[in-house]
């Protein structure tokens, strides 16, 4: 049997889920049930929060009721610090679901005379557990003690007494610690813990804070080892959990119109894909928000919910400057179809925004996330930086299958093709805006640099900003070179003049055809008349001819009888006949 | 200078002794305890011992951690010792039946 093998037969370890988002996916389920984690980090880093909501879930959400024993803070000022956090400790104690201890010790009012055990802290563990049958208990922090009480052998034989007992007991326990010179906590603690630490981070760069958790160990579990970016907001602590970086998104195959019917067209006919990410890139001012307002606007009309993020405008803004092109974001607020969280990049650290933005995107579901500009985050982190995020940030998406549409803007003078967040190769349609600068006028030039999975144009379309939004019009392409704006107005007027000319010449040739064959009719009908005169005279002659002929037979007939013969008078009737009638003919010609 | 009684009034001395059972370090405590008062405050004291055992309430109630912890409730101020009290110097300067510079 191999090893895998082993481990997916082995019972997995009882896990007791925390109920913080993105922790128990980093744990794989919760922290190890019945044993204790550590969680350690420096002052202000968030442990007592992370271990109180960590009680506070276990009651609220999984029906396991929590002592929470406090050595620096009273059980008032407790309360008083988790308040903003939605946590009414005085109402879970009310409904006996949570057990808060305050432990006092000062070493100024306490006089050490010889052996002691630490036994009065077991018997009101054991008291306050008792009392609402807890499952989970906190000590925040055991190295209090070693500040109160000056024996420190003593100590630490009693806290691993306390440990054994924990863990005898049954409780999921966490003990948080502050952070010593180079070892976790100050006092060792992690010496005595050995199924799961967690290491909590605090860092300013900057003067921008980020809050960063990692597992330092697992005892018996799979677990996240990186460094996962953790917020503390009015909903308590969120982990950003993006652990697996796998390409096994689902790609759909529904398309998505872009609200601009010439680009749908320019993007094999349908628009976007759903689901995919689209970069806009451009210069300032090249229209990339409006592109932006435009998908919202098609989205919002088909029912689907928006969010957009916004890092340069705020939502009254945006919404003035869109009605100005003919879109009215407005209405979709109102209905909660569109939801616009704008806030400056620098007002948080990098990773922060990063949850900050997972958690509104987990909350709203929303169908396309917009985030406007993406570059705009450069300035709160690194170029590295702002690529593993938005990275992460992308994946997320996909797996979502939500459609993720980012502006960047481009630094004039750089080039274009390339984002100052190196995301293209993350990107599924890239659409590139740039001025084109002719004539003593800027206009705005579109087209599409890539879009994977469908026949896209390869044309360079002007766009145009209207007041009925955005227009997609052919540029002029000839023997002039690319034309655009009034350039390509006055090539399309002169060549409307051209055609004009020329259909006037066409007509005025077909007009003159005409004439000519009206007149070419007029001679044909006259000579026909005429001919028909001389027909006619001619019949009339030759029948007159044939009547005198006719007549000279008769005559000759009568004659030969006359002459007495028994001859046939038929044989040499031709030949004088024919003389005569050769000089009747003569007579008619003249 | 060194057995000087800080304390020269006639009130009685409250002691609270808090133990979690019969422990060996309780019984030291308790043995440690009524020698010193027999030598400082002789006639003048009252001594009760608190299993917390049976009463765990109380260890909240006191801020009790150490066992066993002893507590100087009369005259005031409150004063906490903790240990077997076998260091008799540290348990006198606790007690502030000596002062602590000696």
């Amino acid at each position: 049997m191999s090893k895998a093998d082993e481990t997916a037969r082995a019972p997995k370890l009882p896990k007791a889920p925390t109920g913080i988002s993105g922790l128990d996916e980093i744990t794989d389920g919760g922290l190890p049930r019945g044993r204790t984690t550590l969680i350690c980090g420096s002052a202000g880093c968030g442990k007592t929060l992370l271990a109180m909501e960590f009680l506070v879930r276990g009651a609220v959400q999984f029906g396991e009721t929590g002592v929470f024993m406090a050595f620096e803070e009273s059980a008032q000022e407790l309360a008083q610090n988790v308040r903003s956090l939605g946590f009414d400790l005085d109402e879970l104690s009310a409904r006996n679901k949570l057990v808060i201890d305050y432990v006092h010790v000062d070493r100024n009012e306490i006089e050490e005379t010889g052996a002691y055990d630490l036994e009065g802290l077991f018997i009101r563990l054991a008291l306050a557990i008792d009392s609402i049958g807890a499952k989970r208990v906190v000590l925040d922090t055991l190295e209090t003690l070693f500040g109160g009480l000056s024996n420190p052998a003593i100590l630490r034989s009693e806290l691993r007494r306390l440990f054994r007992w924990l863990k005898d007991r049954g409780v999921t326990t966490i003990i948080t610690g502050e952070r010593g010179d180079g070892t976790l906590t100050r006092q060792g603690l992690e010496e005595y813990v050995s199924d799961c630490v967690i290491l909590l981070d605090h860092r300013v760069d900057e003067q921008r804070s980020t809050r960063r958790l990692r597992i330092v160990k697992y005892r018996g579990s799979y677990h996240g080892t990186n460094e996962y970016p953790f917020l503390i907001d009015q909903a308590g602590i969120s982990v950003l959990p993006i652990t697996s970086v796998g390409l096994q998104h689902k790609a759909s195959r529904e398309r998505l119109s872009s609200g601009v019917p010439l680009l749908d067209r320019m993007l094999g006919g349908q628009g976007y894909y759903r689901g995919s990410s689209i970069l806009v890139s451009g210069t300032a001012g090249t229209g990339k928000t409006s592109l932006a307002a435009h998908l919202v606007d098609a989205a919002c009309r088909r029912g689907e919910r928006c969010l957009y993020f916004a890092f340069e405008e705020s939502q009254d803004q945006m919404v003035r400057n869109m009605r100005s092109i003919g879109i009215d974001l407005a209405p979709w607020l109102a209905k909660g179809l569109l939801s616009f969280h704008a806030s400056r990049p620098s007002l948080l650290g990098l990773e922060s925004h990063l949850v900050a933005m997972h958690k509104t995107v987990v909350t709203s579901a929303p169908s396309v996330v917009v985030v406007d500009p993406i570059t705009n985050l450069i300035s709160v982190g690194s170029e590295h930086e702002v690529n593993a995020m938005l990275l992460r940030l992308l994946d997320f998406l996909k797996s979502e299958q939500i459609t993720a549409f980012f502006t960047a803007l481009t630094a004039g003078g750089s080039a274009l093709e390339k984002t100052d967040v190196a995301i293209s190769s993350l990107i599924d349609t890239w659409i590139l805006l740039r001025s084109i600068e002719s004539a003593g006028e800027r206009n705005r030039g579109l087209y599409v640099l890539k879009s994977r999975g469908m026949a896209h144009s390869n044309q360079i379309r002007e766009f145009v900003l209207t007041d009925k939004g955005v227009e997609l019009v052919e540029v002029y392409v000839g023997p002039e070179g690319v034309l655009t704006g009034s350039m390509r107005e006055a090539q399309e007027a002169r060549e409307r003049a051209a055609d004009t000319a020329r259909q006037q010449e066409i007509d005025r040739k077909q007009r003159d055809l005409g004439r000519r064959r009206t007149a070419l009719q007029a001679q044909i009908a006259a000579l026909q008349t005429e001919f028909e005169a001389v027909e006619e005279e001619s019949q009339v002659m030759v029948s007159a001819d044939r009547a005198r002929e006719e007549e000279l037979a008769r005559d000759r007939t009568s004659m030969a009888e006359r002459r007495g013969g028994d001859r046939k008078a038929s044989l040499p009737q031709a030949r004088p006949g024919g003389s005569k009638q050769e000089r009747f003919t003569k007579r008619a010609r003249s | 200078m060194n057995t000087m009684p800080v304390d020269d009034t006639q009130e009685i001395w409250e002691l609270r002794l808090y133990t979690a059972g019969q422990t060996p370090k309780s019984i030291a405590a308790f043995n440690n305890l009524t020698r010193i008062c027999e030598q400082y405050l002789a006639g003048r004291y009252r001594i009760e011992v608190i299993d917390l055992l049976q009463n765990p309430k109380l260890a909240r109630d006191e801020q009790i951690v150490a066992i066993p912890t002893l507590i100087r409730n009369l005259p005031e101020p409150i004063r906490k010792i903790i240990g077997d009290l076998s260091d008799t110097e540290r348990a006198l300067v606790g007690l502030q039946l000596r002062r602590a510079d000696g």
